[in-house]
């Protein structure tokens, strides 16, 4: 019998105040697809940054073809054909998409070892590559200008043009509408008949019985079970991941809504964003989809005043708002989760509990001193809600996981009193337990009689959870969905595609 | 299930250990404590005491060492501690009930005189000489036996010496405080300022132009040296607000349209610095009254004015960063920019603050120099911003923004000045010093980057 393509035998990991992994084993066989799976925090990313050679473990072996490997650095990794996509993103602001998918791995022309790009050749792969994956973009966009599904595009390229034989994806879907989340499992499909060996991580259900081929648990650094996806159900799924069963993934509304709150007309603001108007009622949960680049996150922008529209209006409660910066936006009780949450909704070197006071501070001090006491419960309060993983509130944000970043953010928003609430892909990297809490607190939300705003692009998250659906493309509005119980995937598409 | 971990909540008897644990946690606390025990090791020396207190230990031992009614001459130079001296020990003599036959204050010509006059008496006799150790040592007292016969054989007594590092004599350490209280004044601007991403070039400058003014304003407004107290308080608050009012300009500049920090306060060390030239017409103004040193050298509350005015300064400055919103919004301005206007923060307001802030700051510190060179001039605060601005990046204070600590500043800048006195008492030369200097803060810096790995 051959040797599995890879396996990595008690692999143990610590943070200060963290045992990250501890005796993980995990085994990877040619073309085959592994759903690696697991609550937030639960060191499914730290394994991955191990293989990867971008963190180095305290014990534990990796062979690949059954030879004991020892990889020190990512070029290592590379060199022994492991590619990693890793959760947070490594780009370079100011290159263009075809520079960061060859970023260390350039194509050079001329003679060897002077070092000239052949720029031609990487533009032409890059955008072959990108073309595949569902991109709309030119490759030579600098990096800083897509948007958070765009850069994700990006490294996922930048992982296929290394020509790995081990591939990991840590929640490359997360960003993803379903046209490119589409092409992406084309692209995976097609490397796996070729023998490349892939492991996928994910909080999204759907896509695993789509892709994969079998799944591996892990659970508060430990390895808890696995088994062959066609054996397993949904429910057994989310047993494996969050530990007990869910009643419910999209808990029930019981208020009806109300009169419009929020009544928004023309908004423009260049080609993003083309004459949109829609209005929210009190009391209920307005969801706004469609695919990438269609515009949704520049209306949130705009209605938070974090750019101006050209023109068009913005009612509240009947009195127009003009808000020319978010502190104006959040002083007329408005709020916004921003989509990307490393550039704009974290300080990543500020512990949890200050990022998550940092929009309440008026609220919790007193004459301009911080209530210490009133803060630490408050945010104890969250944690413990979001089910967020940190060793203490003084840690840093930088060391949570993805997920558990994602918490904080959305703690210190739902922690604000805000009568409008607007949501940019609030569960993305959540884990499905925590989801069903964060629904439940929008639930709140809206049985309070705030306005709810929540653009996703996650379809069942749209369908659970919204009393009615915009569908934006290009700018405008291509659909509206105002009875739920007409709504199916397929018709939100239609529209999205249009 | 797993249970997510609960916030343990740290117990309010836990600030004074918060406090000691950030100061351990800062790895260029142990360097200040390195650099003390360097230096009072090299400069342990021979202490000769004096004052009063000497001249009652000394009282004790000639009391010891003598007969009850012995003879004793007192001989001291005329200097204030060893008059101090003499006067106690005179005293304590005649209560121990000795007779003193002789005090001279003066020179050794004074002592022969004085042995010569108890030689011819009848009839003659001296028990003891007792003095401090510069007049014992006097070539007149060397050998009594031979020089005065008549006077018999009397022992000489001067206070005992001890062994004390030079460096932890009290009067040195006030010395490093007051030395370090201008430079530490101004780091707690230029901490503000580095932690929402920024640099402040312009608080050297700012520091003459601030003594210039505040003593411009003494001498043409409240009459020179015949200038009263609330004149002077005048001044003073004259000089720090155009501190303040260029610290405004530099930072509404940089947020207004957008100038990175590092030019805008380039041009307005240019300009503060040519003006205090201007205004100063190049030349020193020193027509101030005596009063105007209070603040510089006056002392209190027992240590220097200056010095209390700096730990004022950094308590309030280190509830301000770690307690009030003030301090968050500065971290988070300068920890996440974007993030932080997406919050809600006035980014404009934080950042226009720290920059009024530093020169505020800084022209206090002019003031305070003013006051300890009871003058005014526009070659005041050369190369400051740079000892400053070194002081906070050794606090541990990161240049690119976004972390940093009162505490840590504070710490920066002993070290800094510990390293120059610790010098200055070894007899370094000056130009050796700086190169002393540069390399020390590049290594300190290094040491705490790889503590932090
Ligand atoms: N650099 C770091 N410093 C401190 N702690 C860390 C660091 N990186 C990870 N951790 C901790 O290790 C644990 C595992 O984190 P990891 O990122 O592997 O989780 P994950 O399974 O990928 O979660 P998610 O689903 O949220 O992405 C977490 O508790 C996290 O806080
Ligand atoms: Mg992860």
């Amino acid at each position: 019998m051959t040797a599995p393509l890879l396996s990595m035998e008690g692999i143990s990991k610590a943070y200060p105040g963290v045992q990250a992994l501890s005796g993980v084993e995990l085994a990877l066989a040619r073309g085959e697809v592994l759903a690696l799976l697991g609550e937030n925090g639960a060191g499914k990313s730290t394994l991955m940054k191990i293989l990867g050679g971008a963190v180095r473990p305290d014990a534990g072996t990796i062979r690949v073809d059954g030879v004991a490997r020892a990889i020190r650095s990512p070029q290592e990794a590379l060199r022994l054909g492991i590619a990693v996509i890793h959760q947070e993103f490594n780009l370079v602001p100011a290159l263009g998409a075809a520079e960061n998918v060859f970023l260390g791995q350039e194509i050079a022309r001329g003679l060897p070892g002077l070092g000239v790009v052949d720029r031609r050749a990487q533009r032409a792969r890059a955008g072959a590559v990108l073309a595949r994956l569902g991109a709309d973009f030119d490759p030579d966009t600098e990096c800083r200008r897509l948007s958070v599904a765009g850069q994700q595009l990006v490294e996922i390229a930048k992982a296929l043009v290394s020509g790995a034989r081990i591939l990991v994806m840590d929640e490359p879907s997360a960003a993803l509408s379903a046209p490119e989340v589409a092409a992406l499992h084309g692209v995976i499909r097609e490397l796996k008949r070729d023998g490349t060996g892939i492991v996928y991580v994910s909080h999204r259900l759907d896509e695993i019985a789509a892709v994969c081929d079998r799944v591996a648990v892990l659970r508060d650094g430990r390895n808890a079970g696995g088994a062959a996806v066609a054996a397993v159900g949904r429910g057994d799924l989310i047993r494996m991941m969050v530990g007990r069963e869910l009643t419910e993934e999209f808990p029930r509304r019981t208020t009806a809504p109300g009169e419009a709150r929020l009544v928004v007309e023309g908004l423009s603001r260049g080609t993003a964003v083309r004459g949109v108007s829609f209005e929210a009622r009190r009391g209920e949960v307005l969801a706004i989809t469609g695919l990438v680049g269609a515009g949704r996150t520049e209306l949130l922008r705009l209605l938070f005043g974090a750019d101006r529209p050209d023109s068009g209006t913005i009612r509240l409660d009947g009195r127009e708002i003009r808000p020319r910066s978010p502190r104006q936006a959040i002083a007329a009780g408005i709020g916004l989760l921003p989509e990307d949450r490393k550039l704009q909704g974290l300080v990543l070197d500020l512990s949890l509990r200050e990022n998550f006071a940092l929009p309440n501070l008026a609220r919790l001090s007193r004459a301009g001193v911080v209530q210490g006491a009133l803060e630490r419960r408050e945010c104890g309060g969250f944690v413990e809600r979001l089910r967020i993983r940190t060793p203490r509130q003084e840690a840093l944000v930088r060391g949570l996981s993805g997920g558990n970043q994602q918490k904080v953010v959305l703690a210190k928003w739902l922690a604000r009193d805000c009568e409008v609430l607007l949501f940019d892909e609030p569960t993305r990297g959540v884990d499905v337990g925590a989801k069903v809490e964060i629904y439940r607190l929008i639930n709140d939300l809206a049985a309070a009689g705030k306005v709810v705003v929540m653009v996703s692009s996650d379809l069942p998250e749209v369908l659970g959870m919204a009393d009615r659906i915009v569908v934006m493309r290009g700018g405008r509005v291509t659909g509206r969905i105002d009875d739920m119980a007409r709504a199916t995937q397929e018709s939100v598409m239609e529209a999205a595609v249009s | 299930m797993t249970a997510p971990s609960p916030p343990p909540v740290p117990s309010r008897g836990g600030r004074a250990r918060g406090l000691a644990r950030r100061l351990a946690d800062l790895g260029m606390a142990w360097v200040l404590a390195g650099l003390c025990v360097l230096f009072s090791l090299l400069t342990f020396a021979e202490q000769q005491p004096d004052g009063a207190a000497a001249g009652a230990a000394l009282a004790a031992d000639v009391l010891a060492a003598c007969p009850a009614g012995a003879r004793v001459l007192v001989a001291v130079r005329d200097r204030p501690e060893e008059g101090a001296l003499a006067e106690t020990l005179v005293e304590r003599l005649r209560g121990g009930g000795a007779e003193v036959v002789a005090v001279v204050t003066g020179e050794p010509r004074d002592a022969r005189a004085a042995l010569e006059r108890l030689a011819a008496l009848a009839p003659p006799g001296l028990d003891a000489v007792a003095g401090s150790a510069a007049s014992t040592g006097w070539g007149v007292f060397a050998d009594l036996a031979a020089d005065f016969p008549a006077l018999g054989d009397p022992v000489v007594l001067r206070p005992r010496a001890y062994r004390w590092p030079n460096f932890l004599k009290p009067e040195n350490l006030l010395n490093i405080a007051n030395q370090i209280a201008v430079i530490a004044i101004l780091a707690v601007g230029m901490t503000v300022v580095i932690v929402t991403g920024g640099i402040d070039l312009s608080v050297g400058s700012l520091i003459a132009l601030a003594s210039v003014v505040t003593a411009l304003v003494v001498r043409d407004v409240f009459g020179g040296v015949a200038a009263g107290t609330g004149g002077m308080v005048a001044a003073g608050i004259a000089g720090v607000a155009v501190g303040a009012l260029a610290g405004a300009v530099s930072g509404g500049v940089i947020v207004a349209f957008g100038i990175p920090p590092f030019i805008a306060t380039l041009a307005m060390m240019l300009v503060a610095g040519g003006a205090a030239s201007m205004l100063a017409r190049g030349e020193s103004v020193y027509q101030l009254p005596d009063s105007f040193v209070w603040l510089g050298r006056g002392a209190d509350l027992g240590i220097p004015n200056a010095v209390a005015l700096t730990l004022l300064l950094y308590a309030l400055a280190h509830f301000a960063m770690t307690r009030m919103t003030f301090g968050r919004h500065v971290l988070a301005v300068g920890g996440n920019r974007e993030a932080a206007r997406l919050s809600g923060v006035p980014v404009a307001a934080t950042t226009l603050a720290a920059y009024v802030l530093s020169g505020a700051l800084a022209a206090l510190g002019g003031v305070v120099m003013a006051s300890q060179l009871k003058s005014g001039s526009p070659n005041f605060g050369q190369m400051y911003e740079l000892y400053v601005i070194a002081a906070v990046v050794v606090g541990g204070t990161s240049l690119s923004g976004g972390e940093g600590s009162m505490l840590g500043t504070l710490v920066g800048a002993l070290v800094i000045a510990v390293i120059q006195n610790g010098m200055n008492l070894l007899g370094i030369e000056s130009y050796t010093q700086r190169v002393v200097l540069g390399a020390v803060i590049l290594g300190a810096v290094l040491l705490d980057r790889l503590r932090r790995r």
